[in-house]
């Protein structure tokens, strides 16, 4: 047993590296033919003017090729303006002359063009010994991974079923970091962020700092206090050291969410590995957005695996599993793809705004309404679009409160969406790496609400725009409120520290601290909603295994111990508390009375003045 | 007034918390141990690597600071009542108006001969935790001589860690004076899956020094020497009394108090498993080594020190433990030898990890114990029938209310119905589906039966 998880491991860390490596396996060469291909006839002969000493010329690594590539098409960019006659200068500020047949922005190019360019160009100019083996490669990165992990996971069906987390703050991937080293990556996620905001939007930025240095200046405070008055700091060895796995596998994921939002251009070898599954299923090559869906889903169903092994003996922890595992693959990854198949538009029907924020963009909007196979209904005219759009508004108008009234929000942070069904897969080692403090509790409240509300702000805007055709709102332009959002919330808060995060602040912190659609559903389940958890009686030991693994920071016993029961605007409800509790104190539940009454100034084994001690007063 | 409290466990801090509820006394906890509370149960967890130290503490730090209660690290060596003040090691003496000693409990030792051997251990202190930490590196077996809740815990301990156990326990079946047959066979057989060499019906002779003054073992009758870095040695505990002597205070086994927790010198109290009841309640043990009693004498003695007297009374009896992956809870009057007028109901699940049984009076048919392994009952469901007296087979028919497993896990109760049934020629059924609602509805006095 022990020899199979080692070999599964083992293969696992060679596909990794090898996964890794692969990005370097290529050569490239810019051929007039593969611009041909590529890249729009009406630019097709400035580019070529542009990038000829590039042609023909091979490089040995993506990297050379890119730093080449882009300047080229930078240089394209102007040659184009300066073609048409553009003159900021002299206030010309749209085209004067175009090629026969084409509009201003399919001759001009915009900074999504030249990202597209550098993207596909590098990508399909790619020779060498990836480009010529990518099935060799898929299988020896992608699918040996499964493999081993699958190996690895396996075996652990024959030990009895019961909790399992031993040695979870022994080992060196799971035990988490120190509290410097947190401060360090929050740090350095929010300096990043305002090293790009600078250049981009000076406000965010100065908020996004302001906010880092409060947090960082109040944790130290806490913790400059703790040393003076603890007389001494006692561990035991159980958890001293760096969790230096955990700490690579952060710093894997954070690069690998940089990559993919900001320089896609780097991991083209990873999408040709992909392109005959993506083509099979879309049509179309596979996209960084395709590869992302395909490794989100692998990953979710091969983690997911490992926590129905851990938790075959819960059955509500086997049917949710099963339940997040479905709608990834089938709402995220599959339905929208046959989606592009059958030429309807691309949607993830689960997927509710605010949580998708560009739901109200233009040109989401404009990709679905009348878009699709038309249709009637009793006689009413609509497309497949349409009703999608109309899914979309009802989704988060009726479905998400009505379910949160019935069961909580868990019906979807825990059965349904997909960044909850990541946590659940993949975070779940990390799940008792969240911070438990009240501290930490406040400032949720803060960030969440914060995020919700600029979450409601920025679609109106959009919509505001949208409708008038005036970008203009107060002092802001509603296309560069989008674009913080889309930088600030969308890439930087939900992917990088959302994910990346996992092994450093717990695999929920995007659904803690960020998620609008969380904090709207959490209004809801705090105020009028049937769910909680029941405390049973005076069971309780205040062992602590509940807020130890609660992966949204919860601290559960101090409710359990003053046999209170639990109504919480940020329970996701996964179960586990429940499921590790040693005296079976913990039970979820829907149910239509007493939600006040019981948990308010309720205590078990507690005197009143009257009756002497109750069990529950 | 000035309260001072020595032990910082469950019964200290109980009561410091609920003085401070009541009052406005200056209130100073002592402890040798640590600086701030944290749960005892949970070592086990640390070991094991669940939890870590700081996660054991059911307060955050800045708590005592903002409730005013003053911690001291210190070791009281003597108690002075005349003087009313204590005596600390390499402190000052510490005054106060009013005592609470809450001071816990120490190993049993049964005089084997080698028990002081280096790497011979019991499990009950944070130092003890160290200790185990110190010995585990290199150790080739563990030897754990006693077979209570505090043996299988650590048992569980070292098996986590991968090191062999030899778990040695005197009676014939593990905890058979508190688990009826069926359970104490089901532990055993778990005991044994989890690849414990269990000894049952075994003796520790004594401990052999290995030459360098570290534990070995012997064990009479098998003619096995054991190469060990560490024997276990939680054969029971006993009240931690021995620095209160002299100080007139009277004392048994345990710190002699009476039903308003006074001990017999004035303004001193005693709660938690030092102290032993002068006249215990019927039904339950002069000295009770459990954490809820903890909690409940530490906020009686809160309501006597804040002049609002309130004897003690622990109420219907209930536990809970567990055994490797078997949870164990028990509610009411279950018995390891019951007495002639009890009659069982048991239920087994075929995977044999699981039972219930339930307890009723022959003659009079009322509910008088549940005794659940590996499923979870509703506490105040349960305690309801018990404390009504309910009829048996309305507690059966009902069942189902109290039945506390999580959602969508498989539900036995039609089971223990079924086999009442045969017992007795009957034709019940069960009433009602869990549900919330009915269990609120039943907690508030709606009657079951319709």
């Amino acid at each position: 047993m022990e020899t199979i998880k080692n070999i599964g491991l083992g293969s696992f860390v060679i596909a990794l590296f090898t996964f890794i490596l692969s990005l370097t396996f290529s050569q490239h060469v810019l051929t007039p033919e593969l611009i041909g291909e590529r890249v729009n006839s009406y630019r097709q002969e400035v580019l070529l003017e542009q990038a000829a000493p590039m042609l023909g010329k091979t490089y040995t690594s993506n990297l050379a090729f890119i730093q080449d590539l882009q300047p080229v098409l930078e240089a394209t960019r102007q040659a184009i303006e300066k073609k048409a006659g553009i003159d900021p200068e002299n206030g010309v500020w749209n085209a004067v002359y175009l090629p026969e047949g084409a509009s201003e922005w399919e001759y001009r190019m915009g900074d999504g063009d030249i990202k597209g360019y550098l993207f596909s160009l590098t990508k399909y100019s790619a020779t060498g010994l990836l480009p010529g083996n990518t099935w060799l490669f898929f299988a020896l990165s992608m699918v040996l991974a499964v493999l081993g992990g699958l190996m690895y996971l396996l075996p652990d069906l024959q030990l009895i079923p019961g909790i399992k987390n031993n040695g979870i703050y022994l080992s060196h991937a799971t035990r988490g970091v120190t509290l410097q080293l947190r401060l360090i990556f929050l740090g350095a996620a929010a300096i990043a962020s305002v090293l790009v905001g600078v250049y981009k939007a000076l406000l965010p930025a100065i908020l996004t700092i302001l906010a880092a240095a409060f947090i960082i200046f109040r944790i130290f405070q806490t913790n400059r206090q703790k040393n003076i008055k603890g007389q001494h700091s006692r561990t035991v060895t159980a958890t001293k050291g760096l969790g230096l796995i955990g700490l690579a596998m952060g710093i894997f994921l954070i690069g690998f969410y940089v990559l993919l939002y900001f320089f896609p251009q780097y991991i083209t070898n990873w999408t040709l590995m992909l392109d005959p599954i993506s083509e099979s299923l879309s049509g179309n090559p596979a996209s960084q957005w395709f590869l992302y869906g395909f490794l989100y889903t692998v990953v979710m169903l091969v983690m997911g695996i490992r926590m129905l092994i851990k938790y075959r003996h819960n059955r509500y922890q086997l049917v949710r599993t099963s339940s997040v595992i479905f709608f990834q693959t089938a709402f995220a990854f599959l339905i929208p793809e046959f989606l592009v198949k059958l030429n309807q538009p691309y949607m993830d029907l689960k997927n509710a705004w605010p949580l998708d924020y560009d739901f109200y963009y233009d040109y989401n909007i404009n990709s679905m309404v009348g878009q699709g196979q038309e249709f009637a209904i009793a006689g009413w005219a609509t497309s497949v679009g349409t009703i999608m759009f109309i899914w979309g508004v009802v989704l988060t108008l009726m479905v998400v409160p009505l379910f949160t009234y019935f069961y909580g929000k868990r019906w979807y942070c825990s059965w349904v969406c997909g960044c909850g069904g990541l946590a659940e897969t993949l975070g779940d080692p990390y799940r008792q790496l969240s911070d438990k403090s009240l501290k930490a509790w406040k400032a949720e409240r803060y960030i969440i609400h914060g995020v919700l509300v600029f979450a409601i702000v920025m679609p109106g805007m959009v919509l505001y725009t949208y409708w008038t055709g005036s970008s203009q709102i107060l002092s802001f332009d509603s296309y560069r409120v989008r674009s913080w959002y889309g930088f600030f919330i969308g890439s930087m808060f939900s992917g990088i520290v959302g994910t990346g995060f996992y092994p450093i602040m717990g695999s929920r912190v995007w659904c803690r601290f960020g998620c609008p659609l969380a904090g709207l559903m959490g209004i809801v389940q705090r105020f009028q909603s049937r769910f909680r958890i029941t405390t049973n009686g005076g069971q309780c030991i205040s062992c602590g295994n509940c807020s130890t693994y609660c992966e949204m920071g919860i601290d559960v016993r101090a409710y359990a111990q003053r046999g209170q029961d639990i109504v919480r605007a940020s329970c996701v409800g996964c179960g586990i508390c429940s499921a590790v509790c040693p005296r079976g104190v913990l039970r979820l539940e829907n149910g239509t009375a007493d939600i006040a009454q019981r948990t308010t100034e309720v205590r078990a084994l507690h005197i009143t003045p009257e009756g002497g001690i109750k069990l529950v007063g | 007034m000035h309260i001072a409290i020595i032990g910082n466990g469950i019964s200290g801090i109980t009561a410091a918390r609920f003085i401070r509820k009541l009052s406005d006394h200056r209130i100073t906890v002592i402890s040798a141990e640590t600086d701030h509370f944290f749960s005892r149960t949970a070592l086990m967890y640390i070991y094991m690597g669940h939890m870590r130290f700081e996660d054991t503490k059911p307060y955050e730090d800045w708590f005592w600071a903002k409730n005013r209660i003053d911690l001291l690290r210190a070791y009281v060596e003597r108690i002075d009542p005349d003087q009313k003040q204590l005596e600390l090691r390499d402190r000052a003496p510490l005054p106060y108006d009013k005592l609470i000693i809450a001071c816990g409990s120490t190993p049993n030792k049964f005089g084997w001969p080698g028990q002081d051997l280096d790497g011979v251990h019991g499990m009950y202190s944070f130092q003890d935790l160290e200790a185990m930490e110190r010995h585990s590196p290199g150790l080739q077996r563990a030897v754990i001589v006693g077979g209570g809740l505090i043996g299988i815990e650590m048992a569980e301990m070292f098996h986590s860690r991968h090191i062999p156990v030899t778990f040695l326990v005197r009676e014939p079946s593990y905890w058979n004076g508190v688990l009826p047959a069926e359970e104490s066979q089901m532990v055993n057989r778990h005991i044994r899956e989890n690849h414990i060499d269990l000894r049952l019906a075994t003796e520790l002779r004594e401990i052999v020094d290995d030459g360098q003054g570290k534990a070995g073992a012997g064990i009479p009758g098998l003619g096995v020497r054991f190469l060990c870095g560490f024997g276990g040695r939680p054969a029971g505990v006993r009240p931690n009394i021995s620095f209160l002597e002299g100080s007139g205070i009277e004392t048994q086994r345990g710190i002699l108090v009476d039903e308003h927790l006074r001990t017999s010198v004035p303004d001193i109290y005693a709660i938690g498993d030092c102290a032993q009841a002068r006249a215990p309640r019927p039904g339950r043990r002069p000295i009770e080594a459990i954490w809820y009693t903890g909690r409940m004498m530490g906020e009686t003695v809160a309501y006597n020190i804040c002049d609002r007297a309130q004897s003690y009374d622990p109420g219907i009896w209930f536990n809970s433990a567990k055994f490797f992956e078997i949870e164990y809870q028990v509610y009411g009057n279950v018995q390891a030898r019951p007495p002639e007028n009890h009659a069982s109901i048991y239920w087994e699940h075929s995977d044999g990890r699981r039972s219930i049984r339930i307890i009723y009076d022959r003659e009079t048919l009322t509910i008088l114990g549940f005794n659940l392994m590996g499923v979870r009952y509703r506490h105040e469901v349960c305690e309801k029938w018990l404390r009504d007296q309910a009829h048996v087979e309305e507690v059966l028919q009902n069942l189902s209310l109290a039945n506390f497993d999580p959602e969508f896990y498989s539900e036995y109760e039609a089971k223990v119905i079924a086999s009442y049934n045969q017992q007795t020629g009957k034709q019940l059924r069960l009433r009602q589906k869990r549900r919330l609602d009915s269990v609120l509805r039943f907690l508030r006095g709606a009657t079951t039966i319709s």
